[in-house]
C-alpha cells in the first residue's frame, strides 16, 4: 500500500511521510487527497508519504503510538509529529509539519 | 442471574457476590493515589494466574516498564506473564506537543490495537487506566465521547470483562463523566486521612442486576495486594465448642471448673497497670505453643523481643515456640493506622496463620486512634470473625483506678465470655495482685478471689488468708501464717511443760505415799507391839497369879481346911 511519489531530489530535507488509515472510510479518502494537495503545494517532490492501514498491520499501531484514524506521522525531518483528523486545515497541516510556507 | 467472573482480590468477591460482571465494563474511580492502578492490575493478574483468563493491559499514564516495575513489590511478575502469553501490557503515550488536529477523526487506531492485543492472547479481560487522559491529549471533546461509548459498546460486543478506571472529579464519580457510559457496575475507591490516621476504603456504588454490599470496606494494600475485609456479616450463628482449653495456669484452670477456658472463647483480662496482664497472655499463647498450636501474639505496647525477654524471667521460653513456628509476634503501635487497618490487618494475619488462639495486648492502646465506640465496634466484629472460625481470643485491657471505669472496660466485658479482673489490692504499705473471675459463661466458676504471684516459675494464685482481719495477702499473709507457726510452736511448748509438771507432781505425790506408807507401817508396829507386851504382861500377871495361888492356896488348905 505504499506509493512512493518521489520525484526531484535537490533539497536535501526529505519528508517521510506517513499515513495511518483503517480501511477505505471516507474521512481517510479525504485525508489522503487532502495530504497530497498540501504537499504538492508546498513540499516541491521533496517528500514520500507511505499508506498504512491499520486493518491490514494492526501490529503498528501500537509501534508507532497510533490511537485516532487517520493520523499522519511525520518521521523525518526531526521532531516527530503528528497530526490527526482529516487534514482539511490547511495552516494547521503546514504548522505540524514544520513547514514554512514556501516562499521561492 | 447475572453472570459473574470472580477478580481473585480478597474479600471483593464476597461483596459483590461472586465478582464483576461478566463480559460488561466495570468502572474503578477515585482520587489520585487510592489505588486504581493496583486493584485493575491485580484483577489482571489474579484472572490469567487463578482464573485462567488471559488480560489486556491498557495503559494511558505508566509506560509498561513502570508498571511492571511498581507491581514487582507485590510478587506479580508481569514480564514473565507477558512471555508466558497470559498478559499483554499496552501503553499508550498521548504527547500533546506532538499531536496537531485538524478536522474530522475518530478513535479507530484505538479499537485496532486494543483488538489486535486482545486477540493476539485471547484475553477475556481488559483494563483501561485511565482512559480519560485521552481529554488531556485530545481536544475534540465531542468525538472523544462518542468515541468512548462506542468503545464501551465494541468491548460489551466483544464479550470482554473490562475495568475502566478513572479519577474522581469535583462532586462527580469521574472528572469526565465516564459513569455515564458505564452502567452496570461502579466501584469507588477511597482513601482518607482522619487525625492523621489514613484508611483505604472500597464501596461498590452500583452494581445492576445483582445485590451487593453497599457499606464502605476497609482494604489494605500490602505485600499480598490487596485485601478487602467484609465486616457486617455479622450474624449470631457462629459454632460452639465444648472442648476446654488450659490457661497455663494450674489454679486458674482450678478457678475455671478445673478445665479451663472453651475453645472459640473470648476472654477478656482487665487491670492497673503493672498488675501482670501481659503476662497472663503470655502463659495463655506459652500453654497453646506447647500443646502444639499456633497462636498470634498482637502487641501494641511491647516489641517481642522486649516481651520475650520479660516472660524469659518468670519461666517462659516464648522464643523457643516462634523458633518452632508455633508463636507469631505482630507488633506494631496502634497509631500506625487506623482502626479498620488494624481489623484488616488481624483479619489478614489470621487467616495466613490459622491460629488457634489470638492474643490482643492491649487493646485499650487502641482508643489513640479511635473513640471508644468505635473500638468497641471493631472488637464486636473482630470477635464475631474469630468466633466463626473457631479461634480462642484473649484481649488485655489497662483498666484505670476509676471505680466508673470498672465495669465498662472498653464496654467490652458483655461481649467477652470470660473477664478476669486482676485487682491492686493495696494493704500494709504493700501493693498485691488479687485475681477474680468477674464472669465466665457456661461453666461453674469460683467466685473466690486469689492472690495472684509472679515468680520466676511462673505465674500462680494462691489462696488469700482469711483471717478474723479480713482477707490478707502478700506479707501480711505471711506474716499470718508465721504468727500462727509461732503459736503451734509456743502452744506445744506449753502442752509439753504442762506434761512434765503432771510428771513431777505424781512422782512427788507417789514419794508421798511412800513415806505414809511407812509411817503406817511404823505406827502400826509401834500398836503391835504395845499390844504384844500388854499380851505378855498379862500372861506373866496371869502365871505370877496362879503362882501366887498356888502357894496360897497350900497355906490355906492347912489352916482353913479343919476351921469347917
Amino acid at each position: 500500500m505504499t506509493e512512493p511519489e518521489t520525484t526531484e531530489q535537490q533539497d536535501p530535507e526529505l519528508y517521510e511521510l506517513r499515513l495511518y488509515v483503517a480501511g477505505n472510510t471516507p474521512k481517510s479518502l479525504t485525508a489522503l487527497s487532502n495530504l497530497k494537495r498540501h504537499c504538492q503545494e508546498h513540499l516541491n517532490g521533496n517528500y514520500t508519504i507511505d499508506v498504512i492501514d491499520l486493518l491490514v498491520q494492526p501490529q503498528l499501531a501500537e509501534d508507532d503510538q497510533i490511537l485516532a484514524i487517520p493520523t499522519l506521522v511525520k518521521k523525518v525531518p526531526e521532531p516527530i509529529r503528528k497530526i490527526i483528523g482529516d487534514l482539511s486545515n490547511e495552516e494547521k497541516v503546514l504548522v505540524g509539519l514544520n513547514i514554512r510556507p514556501a516562499k521561492k | 442471574m447475572l453472570p459473574k467472573i470472580p477478580t481473585g482480590i480478597n474479600g471483593l468477591d464476597e461483596i459483590t457476590g461472586g465478582g464483576l460482571p461478566q463480559g460488561r465494563p466495570t468502572l474503578v474511580c477515585g482520587s489520585a493515589g487510592s489505588g486504581k492502578t493496583l486493584f485493575s492490575t491485580e484483577f489482571i493478574v489474579r484472572g490469567a494466574l487463578q482464573f485462567g483468563e488471559p488480560g489486556v493491559f491498557m495503559s494511558f499514564e505508566e509506560k509498561a516498564e513502570e508498571l511492571t516495575l511498581n507491581v514487582a513489590s507485590l510478587g506479580f511478575d508481569l514480564a514473565q506473564l507477558q512471555a508466558d502469553k497470559l498478559i499483554r501490557l499496552d501503553y499508550v503515550r498521548i504527547d500533546r506537543q506532538e499531536i496537531e488536529e485538524t478536522g474530522e477523526y475518530d478513535l479507530d487506531g484505538l479499537f485496532v490495537r486494543l483488538g489486535y492485543a486482545i486477540d493476539s492472547i485471547g484475553a477475556k479481560r481488559v483494563v483501561l487506566d485511565t482512559i480519560e487522559n485521552l481529554f488531556g491529549g485530545l481536544n475534540n471533546e465531542g468525538i472523544l465521547r462518542a468515541e468512548i461509548r462506542r468503545l464501551f459498546g465494541w468491548l460489551k460486543e466483544k464479550g470482554v470483562t473490562t475495568i475502566i478506571t478513572g479519577e474522581k472529579g469535583d462532586g462527580t464519580l469521574t472528572r469526565h463523566g465516564l459513569e455515564e457510559y458505564v452502567s452496570d457496575c461502579v466501584i469507588l475507591l477511597d482513601h482518607r486521612v482522619i487525625s492523621q490516621i489514613s484508611t483505604r476504603l472500597l464501596r461498590v456504588v452500583k452494581y445492576r442486576g445483582s445485590m451487593h454490599g453497599t457499606n464502605e470496606y476497609p482494604f489494605l494494600i500490602d505485600e499480598d495486594g490487596i485485601s478487602v475485609l467484609p465486616v457486617t456479616s455479622l450474624t449470631l450463628d457462629s459454632p460452639v465448642s465444648s472442648d476446654r482449653l488450659s490457661s497455663g495456669i494450674t489454679a486458674l484452670d482450678k478457678m475455671l471448673d478445673g478445665k479451663g477456658f472453651f475453645r472459640g472463647s473470648s476472654i477478656l483480662v482487665s487491670g492497673t497497670a503493672g498488675t501482670g496482664k501481659t503476662s497472663v497472655a503470655a502463659s495463655f499463647a506459652n500453654e497453646t505453643c506447647l500443646r502444639g498450636q499456633r497462636c498470634i501474639f498482637f502487641a501494641f505496647e511491647e516489641s517481642p523481643q522486649q516481651i520475650c525477654r520479660n516472660m524469659h524471667s518468670i519461666g517462659m521460653g516464648l522464643q523457643a515456640h516462634i523458633d518452632a513456628g508455633l508463636l507469631q509476634f505482630n507488633a506494631v503501635r496502634p497509631t500506625i493506622n487506623g482502626l479498620e487497618m488494624h481489623l484488616v490487618t488481624i483479619h489478614k494475619a489470621v487467616k495466613r496463620f490459622r491460629p488457634s488462639v489470638v492474643i490482643l495486648d492491649p487493646i485499650t492502646n487502641l482508643t489513640t486512634v479511635g473513640a471508644m465506640s468505635e473500638v468497641k465496634s471493631m472488637l464486636i466484629r473482630l470477635i464475631d470473625f474469630l468466633q466463626t472460625e473457631q479461634i480462642t481470643v484473649m484481649f488485655t485491657a489497662l483498666s484505670l483506678n476509676t471505680v466508673v471505669h470498672e465495669q465498662t472496660d472498653e464496654g467490652v466485658s458483655s461481649l467477652v465470655d470470660v473477664w478476669l479482673s486482676i485487682k491492686d489490692i493495696e494493704f500494709n504499705g504493700e501493693r498485691n495482685r488479687g485475681l477474680y473471675v468477674m464472669k465466665s459463661r457456661g461453666m461453674r466458676h469460683s467466685n473466690q478471689v486469689r492472690e495472684f504471684v509472679i515468680t520466676e516459675n511462673g505465674l500462680d494464685l494462691l489462696d488469700v488468708y482469711l483471717g478474723e482481719e479480713g482477707v490478707l495477702t502478700g506479707s501480711a499473709r505471711e506474716a499470718r501464717q508465721l504468727r500462727e507457726q509461732t503459736g503451734l510452736v509456743l502452744r506445744d511448748h506449753a502442752v509439753s511443760r504442762k506434761d512434765r509438771e503432771i510428771e513431777r507432781k505424781r512422782a512427788v505425790l507417789e514419794a508421798k505415799v511412800v513415806s505414809l506408807r511407812q509411817e503406817f507401817e511404823s505406827v502400826q508396829e509401834e500398836l503391835n507391839r504395845n499390844y504384844v507386851e500388854e499380851e505378855l504382861r498379862n500372861d506373866v500377871m496371869e502365871q505370877n497369879r496362879a503362882r501366887m495361888t498356888q502357894i496360897r492356896h497350900n497355906d490355906d488348905e492347912t489352916q482353913t481346911g479343919p476351921k469347917q
